[in-house]
């Protein structure tokens, strides 16, 4: 069951991924993008990782994706009533069905050629928030500190090219 | 040790730099925060080189490494960010961005170079890459009013976000292979698969693209020529080092012996075509900018020939050729940066050179040595670099390579001393008065020049001892 659901996951995550690159409207590209997201979340699902794959839904799907049409719609209106003109229920049952039997057909190959992933014990012990947060303040305290510089310059270099002109009296232009 | 005393120069440029950025948000003054950041570099620079005599080893559990080649890496980022925010204050006085948060910009890359520089795990690897590039992105862009500000930043943020995704798949392909992110975790148990092969293809493909090499420099000269002059001479020595450096210890430490050979055929080509394409392109350039440009991707050919030779002796070569090119390099930028300071900021053309030697005799001079220096001819410290880099090539028994890249470092002389033709030898159209250059900056640029001089006689004074001192590193 659960290597079933690998490739029905790894094949929804391929196709949306690809989806997303050859599609030519935006916003089009950023829901499949949102999909393609939520089957990676799938797939740490199975790896046992459940705090990532919150983590995934939450950041990625949720927030950064609302960002991003955010910014397409906000930057061309008209592509984004071309969706719902375009939207066909019979086109997302007709990818989804594909899906699945294109899943069905990798997993029977995967089973014969023996190149199927497995779950073993111990990874069900490393998904958890405690797991996490242990090796993250211990082993990967470096990398934890060096992230918080990361961000940190990636703000303070974000708002020092979107400013414009700053004077002296410190209004902007 | 305690971790934080292994990791120090970096930790004194993280407080500075976030304390710079408060007294921004303070309102304190430009010159203030400058001073500041010269002090914090400065304390750094002393740590650094009384770590290059002490012990070494790892720290942080293994992220990183403290000590020989590391803080070696450290003084030579550490240097060429010093003289870089030295002479940069007339220069972006100049165009409006003496400000406190480019110095705080400076101070977190500086961070992230450290922290590549002393990268024992990929992981810190890559995130001390990602907090130098974004950095960099920005100071790429700071010149808002000029398209070519604007190009540098977007042409330098779209393909280092590119090459980003190449290096983070290649480490996540050699963490599938090896199931280690250390680097001599992956060393004891790497085999030549496929899976590490092509993740070890990945990742130099990621490295390449930061070093600039070809065929992934095509974003060098636009990016440096739209940068603030002596900001361009920070990204072109301290970044540059800090990714060779990185370069050297993933080499030294994440291949297993049998294995380097695979990597250095890459790099043995790449090295090939980065002088040539390098050098050749160099010759054809007018700005004087772009030139240096080119030439920083030919020296980049040069530095990789050392890499080629894969052995503790090509090693050594590299490092002490960051060193070499560090200082000849931010000395030539920051004599450009002065000549650029009078006339605007169009002022490279090599046209507009003509009869500025005469005009202040000392910046000339200056330029000329530095300038003779980066081609290469004894007694400056850029032929004792070549020559140690070359040197490891043939010992290694990379006979053609080496040829190549003398006669590629023989075809430079050509644009380097055409510049100063126009120095000396040209007579003006136009009559300029150059701007007298500040105490600090010309002390600064005549130390630099000092020691270009220095370490080129160095190695036949009695009492030498940097290429020792380096090798001494590898002999453990």
């Amino acid at each position: 069951m659960e290597t079933y659901a690998f490739v029905l996951l790894a094949v929804l995550a391929i196709a949306t991924a690809l989806g997303m690159i050859l599609n030519k409207n935006t916003v089009n590209s950023a829901l499949l993008l949102v999909l393609n997201l939520v089957s990676i979340a799938g797939v740490y699902l199975l790896l046992q990782a459940q705090f990532l794959a919150l983590i995934q839904i939450l950041v990625y799907a949720g927030a950064i994706m609302v960002l991003f049409l955010f910014v397409i719609m906000l930057l061309n209106v008209d592509e984004e009533e071309s969706l719902f003109d375009k939207f066909r229920i019979k086109y997302l049952v007709a990818f989804l069905l594909g899906v699945v039997i294109f899943g069905q057909i990798l997993y029977s190959l995967g089973g014969v050629t023996d190149m199927l992933p497995e779950v073993s014990s111990e990874m069900v012990q490393i998904g958890t928030v405690e797991a996490i947060a242990e090796v993250f303040y211990t082993d990967y305290l470096f990398a934890f500190e060096m992230t918080a510089i990361l961000l940190t310059a990636a703000v303070v270099g974000a708002l020092l090219i979107a400013q414009y002109k700053v004077k002296d009296s410190g209004e902007t232009e | 040790m305690h971790d934080i005393i292994a990791f120090l120069p970096g930790v004194i440029i993280a407080v500075v730099g976030l304390i710079a950025l408060l007294m921004e948000a303070y309102k304190k003054s430009a010159d203030q925060i400058y001073g500041l950041t010269i002090a914090g570099i400065l304390a750094a620079l002393g740590v650094a080189i009384a770590a290059l005599f002490g012990d070494s080893g790892t720290a942080f559990t293994g992220m990183i490494v403290y000590g020989g080649v590391a803080s070696f890496g450290a003084v030579v980022i550490l240097l060429g960010s010093l003289f870089s925010v030295v002479v940069s204050r007339d220069y972006l006085m100049e165009i409006d961005l003496h400000r406190g948060d480019v110095y705080s910009m400076i101070l977190l890359s500086i961070v992230g170079m450290l922290a590549l520089a002393s990268a024992n795990d990929l992981i810190s690897f890559f995130l001390g890459l990602e907090t130098m590039s974004i950095c960099l992105y920005v100071i790429a862009g700071l010149i808002k009013d000029k398209k070519t500000g604007a190009e540098a930043a977007l042409k330098y943020f779209l393909l280092g976000a590119f090459a980003t995704g190449f290096l983070l798949y290649g480490i996540a392909l050699i963490y599938g292979a090896t199931g280690h992110t250390n680097l001599t975790e992956i060393a004891a148990v790497a085999e030549p698969t496929l899976m590490f092969m092509g993740g070890s293809a990945l990742l130099l493909v990621g490295i390449f693209f930061k070093i600039g090499a070809v065929p992934f420099h095509m974003w060098t000269p636009d990016v440096y020529q739209g940068t603030p002059t002596t900001l361009t001479a920070f990204m072109a020595t301290a970044a540059k080092s800090a990714t060779f450096v990185a370069f050297v210890l993933i080499m030294s430490r994440m291949l297993p012996e049998s294995d380097t050979d695979i990597w250095t055929n890459v790099i043995q080509v790449v090295a090939i075509l980065t002088m040539v394409v390098g050098n050749l392109i160099a010759l054809a350039q007018d700005n004087v900018k772009r030139m240096l440009a080119y030439s920083s991707i030919a020296h980049a050919g040069y530095l990789l020939v050392g890499l080629a030779a894969g052995t503790p002796e090509g090693f050594t070569g590299v490092l002490y050729y960051l060193f070499a090119y560090t200082v000849m390099n931010v000395g030539a930028f920051s004599v450009i940066a002065y000549y650029e300071r009078n006339k605007g900021l169009d002022f490279t053309e090599i046209e507009s050179y003509a009869g500025l030697g005469f005009k202040f005799p000392l910046m000339g001079v200056l330029l000329s040595i530095f300038l003779f220096s980066l081609v290469g001819i004894p007694p400056f410290v850029g032929f004792v670099g070549k020559y140690y880099v070359f040197a490891a090539a043939i010992n290694a028994g990379l006979i053609p390579l080496a040829i190549i890249g003398v006669l590629a470092s023989a075809a430079s002389a050509y644009y380097y001393l055409r510049v100063m033709v126009y120095l000396f030898f040209k007579d003006s159209h136009k009559e300029y008065s150059l701007k007298p250059a500040s105490l600090l900056f010309s002390s600064a640029v005549v130390l630099m020049a000092a020691l270009t001089l220095y370490y080129g006689i160095e190695p036949v004074l009695p009492f030498s001892g940097l290429i020792e001192l380096i090798s001494s590193y590898y002999s453990l």
